[in-house]
């Protein structure tokens, strides 16, 4: 292999190509500049996108890898551009989102001197990383950039830190890359024991009320087609998790819904009725499981998981199957027989009908004269033919578009699960929409979170991002109220909000809006904001006081799920 | 029910891997009673011995989110009775307390301890031996004063036969080679 002289500055940009990274976001400052300079020089290989803070980069770099598959990877300076990267790479870490986050540090023989800018990114990012490494010297930057995309993107996948000293960045090398391929202290997955699929089929093939749960390892795993063939020939209903949303389309028939706190009635009610549950790339999240003591009280579980760490750490296996799901469930679906459970299916479909009279039909086609989040998702869904991208942020919009939107494609639903970032959404859609430029992206944000990432309109406009912004605006921090109206007397402490003239920041920043207060003008203003070339927001106000149900309430178990107050 | 458990973690010999293991006990709030690291017999594999007081069920969790480290090689747990173990102390008393009489002599043959250095002001003396040991030797010590007092964190060997890392660098090579 040829080598040729470059700065360390210069590998960095040249070892990402090499990764086949086409787009960067990131912030310059100080102990980056000699990388951006490098990456002067290579605008028309890589596209650069300039946020307006570093939490926008790392959350745009998590919508580019959740709709891609592929490692994000964004830039950020020293001090407190690193430590504004923590929250996104938590974010990541706890969603298994591949990222490879690259920071600058001060020159070598200044670390530990409380230089400027100096801060301990390696030391605050340890908890958060899967993996996290300080370059000190050139030489060292090819092979660290090569494994830190090889343990982002391999196994359960995750955020990785890679810190560089200027030093070392402006220091020189005899560039050669090699792509990593193994780390000996590292096992990406274990390969699928036949043994543990064999007896796993024999629990599934005996089963009268088996329920299958899949989470974001189908996605992940690119396993949809394998989840898909294993449901359908078991005729086992399948319920997800908010992060699996998307891995089957909503309207397969044997789709029966999502789990959690504020997921459908029957899958919640149903988990504890169910004598076999299969668990598919989960990791039975305490939103997912409710109480576990009173979780899934009649069930042998059947585990499938990449990671060993994952078995048994929260609910117990009956079968835990260690490795990918994509091989774990074409092999399962190898030994199971063929089957139907009509009867059971009926349950779910009975509990629909509950559910649908009690909560969906009210919140999808309201009669009262205030607009309900549910009717704006509902429309969104049907004008984009359920082929668009769904970018959340959290709180009560984002379980209501979670409950309604729907999907005929996967990897199209972002959203901050397990750490439940407000402020995610709006970076997170830049990111989506960059990763699936011939997509449409659409985020639903409430007005609170919208004001956490508010500025990163100056990216969407500055970029020409074609991002569908909804603004679901109650005027409150809406989930919150919902707990303080719920189980706080309803004593709404420092919830409600005073907002801005949202449309007016808008085009302030470019970016063209309007607003909707009346159902009369709802359809309309969508099929506005859909037919708009170039990003768009749409305010629409909402019901100041409704609610998310069905609820399972903290320290409920799922069985206790409640359809109204 | 909670317990002493050895964990012997197995690692590269990465900067900053002590930390990230030490950050899998503080998260779940288990507090570490001793902690010794250094080289194993095969150079660049570095061993852990930690030992904490807990449930079995915490220490399995613990265990399998310290190998979930990128850096770590493999990690085990074991009770106090499947290894053997040794911690090391070093009493520092005045030699003066010596010449008085003989009972510091008696004490120090009979506990099986060691005199390591004598001068005119201090006589140093190791015993290795369990915690309760070296603790019951500084008790009887301390009736002349212990001037300083020093106790190493545990190490541990496991009751096996075989060396189970070699076995083990043997197995995840082929297995490594065989995903090729």
């Amino acid at each position: 292999m040829t080598t040729k002289k470059v700065t360390g500055s210069q590998a960095v940009i040249l070892s990402l190509l090499e990764e086949g990274v086409d787009t960067i976001f990131g912030y310059p400052g100080g102990a980056i500049m000699p990388v951006y300079d490098a990456l002067y020089d290579f605008d028309k290989n890589v596209k650069h996108i300039l946020t307006r803070h570093e939490q926008g980069a790392v959350h745009a770099a998590e919508g580019y890898a959740r709709v891609t598959g592929k490692a994000g990877v964004c830039f950020a300076t020293s001090g407190p551009g690193a430590t504004n990267l923590i929250t996104g790479i938590a974010d990541a870490m706890i969603d298994s989102t591949p990222l490879v986050c690259i920071t600058g540090q001060v020159a070598s023989p200044l670390l530990g001197t409380d230089a400027f800018q100096e801060s301990d990114v390696v030391g605050i990012s340890m908890p958060v990383t899967k993996w996290n490494y300080q370059i000190t010297t050139p030489e060292e930057i090819p092979e660290a950039i090569a494994q830190a995309f090889y343990i982002a993107q391999t196994g359960r996948p995750g955020p990785v830190l890679i810190d560089i000293t200027k030093d070392a960045q402006f220091g020189e090398l005899e560039f050669e890359y090699k792509q990593c391929t193994k780390i000996r202290s590292y096992v990406p997955e274990m390969p699928v024991d036949p043994f543990k699929v064999k007896e796993a089929a024999e629990i599934i093939d005996q089963a009268k009320k088996p329920l299958i749960l899949f989470g974001q390892g189908v996605i992940i795993g690119n396993a949809e087609d394998e989840l898909k063939a294993f449901i359908e020939k078991t005729g086992i209903p399948a319920a997800w998790t908010l992060l699996g949303l998307s891995a089957i389309p909503t309207d397969h028939p044997l789709n029966v819904g999502m789990l959690g706190m504020h997921g459908n009635y029957g899958p919640n009610l149903l988990t504890n009725e169910a004598d076999v549950i299969i668990a598919v790339g989960m990791r039975f999240d305490d939103r997912v499981t409710g109480k576990v003591s009173g979780y899934a009280t009649n069930a042998k579980i059947i585990h499938l998981e990449i990671d060993p760490a994952e078995i048994d750490k929260i609910v117990k296996a009956t079968v835990a199957v260690l490795g990918n799901s994509k091989k774990s469930l074409k092999m399962l679906t190898d030994n199971v027989k063929e089957n139907s459970h009509d009867e059971w299916i009926e349950r779910f479909r009975k509990c629909d009908m509950i559910e649908n009279e009690k909560i969906i039909h009210k919140d999808l086609y309201p009669e009262k004269p205030g607009l309900t989040m549910g009717e704006v998702i509902r429309i969104a869904a049907d004008k984009t033919n359920h082929e668009a991208i769904l970018v959340t942020d959290v709180g009560q919009h984002q379980m209501i578009a979670s409950r309604y939107f729907k999907f005929r494609n996967s990897k199209s639903n972002v959203t901050s699960g397990g750490l439940g970032t407000m402020g995610f959404g709006l970076p997170a859609s830049m990111g989506a929409q960059l990763g699936k430029p011939e997509r449409t992206v659409i985020a639903v944000i409430g007005d609170g979170g919208f004001q956490m990432t508010i500025q990163e309109l100056g990216t969407i406009a500055q970029n020409k991002l074609p991002v569908k912004i909804i603004v679901l605006n109650n005027n409150f921090l809406g989930m919150v109220r919902q707990w303080q109206q719920l189980f706080f007397e309803k004593r709404y402490s420092f919830t409600e909000l005073q907002n801005p003239d949202f449309i007016t920041i808008a085009k302030g920043f470019g970016i063209d809006g309007h607003k909707v207060e009346k159902r009369d003008n709802l359809d309309g203003g969508i099929q506005k904001m859909l037919d708009h070339n170039g990003p768009y927001l749409l305010e629409v106000v909402i019901e100041k006081e409704d609610n998310v149900f069905p609820m399972v309430p903290t320290g409920a178990s799922v069985s206790e799920v409640i359809l109204e107050p | 029910m909670r317990q002493e458990f050895i964990i012997t973690v197995y690692s590269e010999n990465h900067i900053g891997l002590l930390t990230r293991i030490t950050i899998v006990f503080t998260r779940r709030k288990v507090n570490i009673e001793s902690l010794t690291v250094s080289e194993s017999a095969i150079p660049g594999v570095f061993k852990f011995t930690i030992v904490i007081k807990a449930t079995k069920e915490q220490t399995i969790k613990i265990v399998s989110q310290i190998e979930k480290q990128i850096d770590v090689l493999k990690a085990f747990y074991h009770t106090n009775e499947e290894m053997i173990y040794q911690e090391i102390a070093l009493y520092k008393v005045a030699t003066e307390s010596l010449y008085e009489n003989d009972t510091i002599e008696k004490i120090v043959r009979n506990g099986g301890a060691r005199i390591l250095e004598i001068t005119r002001e201090y006589t140093v003396i190791e015993k290795t031996g369990h915690k309760e040991e070296t603790q019951a030797l500084f008790n009887e010590l301390n009736k002349f004063k212990v001037m300083q007092f020093i106790r190493s964190g545990r190490i541990a060997i496991t009751r096996d036969p075989i060396e189970r890392l070699s076995e083990f660098l043997k197995e995840r090579d082929a297995f490594l080679n065989s995903l090729d």
